[in-house]
């Protein structure tokens, strides 16, 4: 259950996963069980096999080990921040296996191509993408590694396979003869040719998937013992804290570490290339080291940066047409021809992740070698920058993943910059550093989600239909300076501008997206939803727009621009009728609902609030429905649009990150609200279930949750919030 | 040297008074179940017991839990089976699990002291635990649930 240590299984795997893969395994099994003997089911072996039907390649990248102690595990190559991989990985492959899920032993993988992400260059969580890219797969390990033990049993009773059967972790003989479990049968299972195209389960026959099943980790998580980054302990160990730049960009001019070199427990004091490192043997020296630091900074081009004069340029900048990114029908002509038309604009801010376990890394650097402990989501890419960082090859850099808390987007740093920095902090130390960042750090140290200024035009018809959209959007590209732009930044466009509205499922006839993009010198990421956080905003709030122009029901009017699409809405109905859309509610309580497709999944939602006199802002139920095509762990779906909302309402009522003088001003949870247990609201979650393909659910449940928000505070007050977060759009609208 | 009590066990601790009784913990004692998530009070994430009321950790110095019993999450149960980790698991609560040490601390001291706490009773008990990953719904229906485990005699 432990996430990998020094000397333990993640690191034993990936000295070896280069040299003879089959070779190495049952060699493997035999460190791992002691005295046992292990098979395990390689994805390479496998690769060989028949491709699936999905669109993406057939890499299948799980690995399971059966070892003769009968214990099982599965190791997974995702990053478990929250979402429930560690718990729904290891069911998919369980129910081919015949085994209960409950029985499974998780380890976290060590960097290897085994277990690359399916469309992404690297080993990498996100996307909302990995049960949707592993479910295949997996299914086939299990299968594969099932139907060995089957062909070991018939060899060793000297009977065919049509006589045996398995039952939840053994093989039996039909008619009681005999039994043998998977562990006692693991060493002549390993040496059976792997078969292929071995085939899978009907869905009727789930006993696993499909049903709710506990999280894995939940007990080590309950008793303390999950291990995070920040709790990895090694001998001799050494924590540090860094002086960043106050201003983004800005190097160090020159420092004064007299006073911090005083400080009990401080052993060392250095100049790495973000800033200045304090090194204590203890977290408490190392804060107080920092403190006592004084560091000059250069000037740099973001001292002037201001949010607020970002606005007013960005405002005058929206006023014209950039470079199209999207067109849809005759934008011009429908303008013309409008009944009705208004042009508004909308503001959303730079956003924190704020996960709740700030940055973290420990690193040790010896010569020619790097290893590393990280809570990341993106561990390729950061085994491959520390080796470039530190002049080392990528072989020699081992990256051991821990459980995350949180992620969100956070831990998939298009720079690697908390692992290369903790790499570079730790280099010629010679011994273990921890690279601990305070809460002000992680939240003033920039990758927020971009900031964006919208203009959007828009008018119905005569008869009162959605006649044409246009919206210019004003930020900084999201892919642009990204690892992925080679092939998600063509023409030009950032895919992450447009996804969600360039693809939007409301049928608007005449669809225009042009955009300025900007270049300051503040570190955007991806945020939970990415794109979708902002472009659901804008579809969503600009069709309660043109309902209301055309004086129409925001529910009713929604239905008309789904039509033809019976999943989403149903989808819409669900959610609709759950909430009780349309009949009374309590006195001083409202509805608003919004729907958006992302990562393959439809989610409506119908948010129920009262505002207070003082403009105070009370989210009492949220009605969520989803299609997700099929829920693997209904529980964990549930869970997770429970997750995505409360994300969600916090960073739309409260959210919000500044700058002044190129400053960040909120640095903590006092200046960065977030939404605590007396505003969580009721959540009421509906799992409706398609025939669609497999969707994600870390993140769809988030991009309505901001425009339900405001349509029902326009129901409640009159008042369009075109400004978010709410606290501060509401008092300004 | 302060005098640390811990989960029952008594530390000599060559540390600085002042030192917050969080990376005491962490870094001197090893017991990494006590989370630093805002070191201002603002989180909860470190929440531990101090003579069985719950305090934030980060912003305790060790010479205010001189003398004290502290419980941390490790010295919760033995065998993950309090009242409110019973009730945790049931309703599949965690996710990334990082902030629920200090959740669980919190709903511990609440129902020691509450046997049937009101949802303004859990509000007031766990308003000074975040969770990003946004599990309060679990949370409230999980320390009811193990309010009514304890009256029944269920657990601790």
């Amino acid at each position: 259950m432990s996430a990998p240590q020094a000397g333990g299984p993640g690191s034993a795997e990936s000295a070896d996963v280069n040299a003879g893969r089959r070779h190495f395994l049952i060699g493997l099994g035999v460190v791992a069980a002691g005295t046992g003997i292990g098979i395990r089911v390689m994805p390479g072996l496998l690769a060989s096999g028949r491709p699936a039907a999905a669109p993406f390649d057939f890499k299948p990248h799980a690995f399971v080990r059966i070892s003769s102690d009968d214990s099982i595990t599965v190791i997974i190559g995702k990053s478990e921040m929250g979402q429930g991989v560690y718990t729904g990985l290891p069911m998919v492959l369980a129910e081919e296996l015949d085994v209960n899920p409950q029985r499974i032993s998780v380890e976290f993988a060590p960097v290897d191509p085994a277990f690359n992400h399916t469309h992404m260059p690297g080993q990498f969580t996100g996307a909302s993408s990995s049960t949707q890219t592993t479910f295949e797969p997996l299914r086939r390990v299990g299968a594969t590694a099932r139907a060995m033990l089957l062909a070991a049993a018939a060899k060793r009773w000297g009977v065919g396979v049509d006589a045996l059967e398995t039952a939840d972790g053994g093989v039996l003989r039909r008619g009681g003869l005999q039994r043998a479990s998977y562990g006692a049968l693991a060493e002549a299972a390993a040496a059976v040719p792997m078969p292929q195209d071995v085939p899978l389960r009907e869905r009727a026959a789930f006993r696993y998937i499909g049903k709710p099943q506990k999280r894995l980790d939940g007990r080590a998580k309950v008793t303390g013992a999950a291990k995070f980054g920040s709790d990895v302990q090694l001998p001799d160990m050494l924590v540090a804290t860094v002086a960043r730049a106050p201003v983004f960009g800005a190097t160090v001019q020159r420092f004064d570490d007299r006073a911090a070199r005083a400080v009990p427990g401080v052993v060392d004091v250095r100049q790495v290339p973000s800033g200045v490192a304090v090194y204590a043997r203890h977290t408490w020296a190392a804060l107080k080291g920092r403190e006592a630091l004084r560091v000059d900074w250069n000037p740099a081009p973001g001292g002037s940066l201001s949010t607020d004069a970002m606005r007013a340029e960005w405002r005058a900048l929206a006023e014209r047409r950039g470079v199209v990114t999207i067109q849809h029908g005759d934008v011009d002509r429908a303008f013309a021809a409008a009944a009705k038309q208004a042009t508004v604009e909308y503001e959303l801010p730079y956003l924190a992740h704020a996960c709740m376990e700030p940055l973290n890394a420990v690193a040790h650097v010896t010569p020619g070698r790097c290893e590393l402990w990280v809570g990341t989501q993106n561990q390729s890419q950061d085994a491959q920058f520390v080796a470039k960082a530190l002049g080392l090859a990528p072989a020699d850099v081992t990256l051991h993943t821990t459980f995350l808390g949180g992620g969100f987007g956070r831990r998939a740093s298009t720079t690697s910059d908390f692992s290369v920095e903790a790499a570079h902090v730790a280099n010629g130390m010679g011994r273990p550093v921890r690279t601990l960042w305070t809460r002000e750090d992680d939240m003033r140290g920039g990758y927020y989600r971009p900031m964006a200024v919208n203009r959007v035009h828009i008018a119905v018809d005569a008869q009162g239909k959605a006649l044409a959209l246009e919206h210019t959007v004003v930020g900084k590209p999201l892919m642009k300076n990204s690892p992925f732009a080679a092939f998600a930044f063509r023409n030009g466009i950032d895919p992450s501008s447009i996804e969600g509205l360039g693809d939007t499922v409301y049928a608007v006839p005449n669809l225009r997206q042009s955009a300025h993009y900007t270049d300051e010198p503040v570190p955007i990421l991806w945020w939970r939803s990415v794109g979708h956080s902002i472009n659901a905003f804008i579809e969503n709030a600009a069709v309660d727009e043109m309902a209301a122009l055309a004086g129409r029901d925001p529910l009713e009017f929604r239905r008309e621009l789904l039509a033809g699409r019976p999943r989403h809405l149903a989808v819409l109905e669900k959610a609709a009728a759950a909430a009780g859309w349309g009949a009374p509610l309590p006195p001083g309580r409202f509805h608003g609902i919004a729907l958006h497709e992302s990562f393959r999944s439809i989610v409506a939602e119908v948010v129920e609030l009262s505002v207070d006199g003082d403009g105070a802002v009370s989210v009492h139920r949220v009605t969520c429905a989803v299609d997700c095509g099929f829920a693997v762990n209904p529980d964990q779906v549930v869970a997770q649009m429970q997750s995505a909302i409360v994300f969600g309402l916090s960073a739309a009522l409260y959210g919000e990150i500044t700058l002044e003088a190129g400053r960040p001003v909120q640095g903590n949870f006092d200046g960065y609200r977030v939404l605590r247990i007396s505003e969580a609201p009721a959540i009421d979650v509906h799992i409706v279930e398609s025939d669609g393909p497999l969707g994600g659910v870390g993140e769809p449940g988030l991009p309505p949750v901001a425009p339900a928000v405001c349509g029902a505070i326009f129901a409640a007050t009159g008042k369009r919030v075109r400004r978010l977060p709410v606290r501060v759009g509401l008092a300004s609208a | 040297m302060i005098a640390l009590n811990v989960n029952g066990v008594s530390h000599q601790l060559d540390a600085d008074p002042e030192m917050p009784l969080l990376w005491a913990l962490r870094d001197l004692l090893q017991l990494t179940g006590t989370k630093y998530g805002c070191g201002m009070a603002l989180c909860g994430s470190c929440t531990v017991h101090m003579d069985g009321v719950p305090v934030r950790a980060c912003v305790t110095p060790l010479s205010a839990a001189q003398g004290t019993q502290i419980t941390t999450i490790e010295g919760l149960s033995s065998g993950a089976d309090h009242a409110v980790q019973q009730a945790w698991l049931e309703l599949d609560v965690v996710q990334c699990g990082y902030c629920q040490s200090g959740q669980l601390m919190s709903a511990a001291a609440l129902i020691a002291r509450v046997a049937d706490p009101s949802d303004a009773e859990i509000d007031a008990a766990m308003n000074g635990n975040i969770c990003r990953c946004g599990t309060y719904p679990r949370i409230r229906a999980a320390v009811k649930r193990a309010a009514q485990i304890r009256r029944e005699g269920g657990a601790s």
